[in-house]
């Protein structure tokens, strides 16, 4: 499911490899580690939420959408009346950035290029 | 539980505690034994890797994502050696005149803060940068407000030997920046006061600490601590608490100080901040070069600051609003994008406040006001026309749904970024320039204040603050200079109060 919910947020994410995956949950799973049990709790009853949640409107799990009702999905959820629901996406889609971003490779795709050696690398 | 005694022990190594330990150092050559103490590590030159994550999670509280209560804004504050004077980008102002005035705190003039202020930008190499050090991100900003009709300020900066890594915000690689941890602590260490990393304060007693020392963990990064890991109960003729605006008041209030200090907690602000982003139609030099050269200071009419930043793949994503094929096609523009902090003046209302959970963790509760949020909104415009003045081809503004406006709509910013788009909770707010908690005051004042104008906490005379807890409201400025020059005073007054403190021997400097 959690791929599900990065490949909405962060779409490049649907052409990562095995590798790249292990690579990008990995960041993750490093950053929940460090997190209170409480959260990481939270965090596995809203991705079970969000997964029924189509149910209601679709008929359908959010995992077997297709990219444009995923997206409808979260994009309802994070403008939710309700505080609570609304910043369980921004915390989503914080993990999703991070585990996509966080990747060198990424850095590379969307042309980041600072380095220590600042100016000297450029002139 | 080992025993350890000093004369003086300051809590925590930043901008405050880095001050005053300096300040104190000549003291030891009296017989005055001086402890510093800071939770986190001592990093090695070479462990400033410049990769987002992992640097974070070495140098921030809670890794950079520490959340107010509510959990709609995240509250950045280092956690290592050096404090939060490692990780900002070393923006060196003199606090307003009028703030300070506005403080109204008896016996603090702002002639003081400012002779202060310029002892430590001289002592900390604060300059101005030439031109050709300066990014086309930081250019554009000025070419967009003078085109806009706001004028652009360059920041003083306190580096030397500037590679233009961009990286200031995960640690300079280069040891470039001038932060407590290569000036004061190295001046203050050399001259006998004895720090010790990895060294939480529990909970501070009459004239004493209780002090956890924990063990390096497998793969993390910096030195392991002085001490022996385990727990320690301290004594201390006089405590200087320095734990930045989060830490101090946490402290203090799971030390039980709050019955007699109401006003421990309350008056917390942070200057709260959006990233925006607008993409141009060219590359632009942004991932090099300092990130911070250049500010437009609009506080005093309009309630917020602008400044130019620089952001990391992550951190940047993370502060974009929205998510999905829009939000990744302004990522795989990261070459073209010019980017603005806007910061809103906020001020102390009694609902903003640090306060601790059961276990004694730090709780920041902050709720936006109306006034911050229209603050916002105003910055948000002005930084979308400087933007646009600038060349830029569209913005993307958190306070507009949606929040990417293009070059043909620029006519209608006021229209589409407003308030009503403000939603607590999908925007992303961030704060560096954490304030208040332990506001100075009138001496004895404990309903309104938690201590006088030199840090001197009402009633316990062994027991002193020196950070930006001390300001009484937002100082609408970056605080970093301002809080040195608080720390210097109240290291002076100990200095001259040393005999009656610390004992014979103690020679008043």
């Amino acid at each position: 499911m959690f791929r599900a919910l990065a490949e909405a947020f962060v779409p490049e994410s649907a052409a990562l490899d095995e590798g790249g995956w292990a690579e990008a949950e990995a960041i993750v799973e490093r950053f929940l580690a460090t997190r209170p049990a409480a959260v990481r709790r939270q965090l596995r009853l809203l991705i079970r939420l969000l997964d029924l949640l189509p149910l209601l409107r679709y008929g359908r799990r959010f995992r077997s959408l297709d990219a444009t009702r995923r997206l409808r999905v979260l994009e309802a959820a994070q403008n939710a009346p309700m505080l609570l629901l609304r910043r369980g996406i921004w915390g989503l889609r914080t993990l999703a950035f991070m585990a996509y971003y966080e990747r060198p490779e990424a850095a590379a795709e969307i042309g980041y290029r600072a380095t220590a050696r600042g100016w000297e690398a450029r002139r | 539980m080992i025993e350890r005694e000093y004369d003086v022990v300051i809590v925590g190594s930043g901008a405050g505690g880095g001050t005053v330990a300096q300040e104190l150092a000549p003291l030891v050559k009296d017989g005055v034994r001086v402890l510093l103490l800071e939770q986190g590590p001592r990093l090695g030159d070479d462990e400033f890797t410049g990769r987002e994550v992992e640097m974070a999670d070495a140098l921030y509280e809670d890794g950079g994502g520490f959340l107010t209560a509510d959990g709609t804004m995240t509250l950045a504050f280092g956690r290592v050696f050096g404090g939060s004077t490692v990780v900002y980008t070393g923006t060196s102002l003199v606090a307003p005149e009028r703030v300070i005035r506005g403080w109204n705190v008896p016996d603090l003039a702002h002639t003081d803060v400012a002779r202060r202020s310029a002892k430590f930008a001289e002592q900390n190499n604060v300059h101005l940068f030439t031109p050709d050090l300066i990014n086309d991100n930081n250019r554009l900003f000025v070419e967009g407000c003078g085109k806009a009709g706001y004028r652009a300020e360059q920041f003083p900066l306190n580096v030397k030997g500037c590679k233009g890594s961009s990286l200031c915000n995960l640690g300079c690689p280069n040891a470039a920046k001038m932060g407590t941890h290569r000036i004061q602590l190295p001046g203050a260490q050399s001259q006998g006061v004895q720090m010790v990393t990895r060294a939480e304060v529990l909970k501070i007693g009459e004239r004493s600490l209780s002090v956890v020392v924990r063990a390096k963990k497998e793969g993390e990064k910096g030195a392991e601590s002085e001490w022996a890991p385990g727990e320690y109960h301290v004594g201390a003729k006089l405590i200087v608490v320095a734990g930045g605006a989060v830490g101090s008041p946490a402290l203090l209030l799971r030390s039980g100080f709050g019955t007699r200090l109401p006003a421990l907690g309350a008056g917390f602000t942070c200057h709260p901040a959006h990233i925006l982003v607008a993409e141009h139609e060219r590359p632009i030099t942004n991932d090099v070069g300092h990130p911070k050269s250049y500010y437009v200071d609009r506080a005093a009419e309009e309630g917020y600051v602008l400044e130019t930043c620089m952001y990391f793949p992550f951190t940047t994503a993370k502060n974009l609003t929205g998510f999905g094929p829009a939000h990744s096609a302004l990522m795989r523009a990261f070459p073209r994008l010019q980017m603005i902090l806007v910061l809103a003046c906020d001020k102390a209302v009694p609902h903003n406040r640090v306060t601790v959970d059961r276990d004694g963790k730090a709780v920041v509760r902050y709720r936006f006001t109306p006034d911050t949020v229209e603050a916002m909104v105003r910055a948000t415009r002005a930084s979308a026309r400087i933007f646009f003045a600038a060349g830029a081809l569209r913005v993307h503004a958190p306070s507009a749904d949606p929040p990417l406006i293009e070059r043909r709509d620029a006519a209608r910013l006021d229209e589409l970024i407003a308030a009503r788009h403000f939603l607590a909770g999908k925007v992303s707010v961030s704060a560096a320039h954490l304030m208040g908690g332990c506001a100075m005051g009138q001496p004895g004042d404990t309903a309104a204040s938690v201590t006088d104008a030199w840090g001197r906490v009402h009633g316990l005379p062994w027991l002193r603050v020196a950070d930006a807890s001390l300001f009484p409201d937002s100082l609408e400025i970056n605080p970093y200079l301002t809080i040195m020059a608080l720390a210097d005073r109240v290291a002076e007054r100990i200095r001259s109060e040393a005999r009656d403190l610390l004992g014979a021997g103690a020679g008043a400097a």
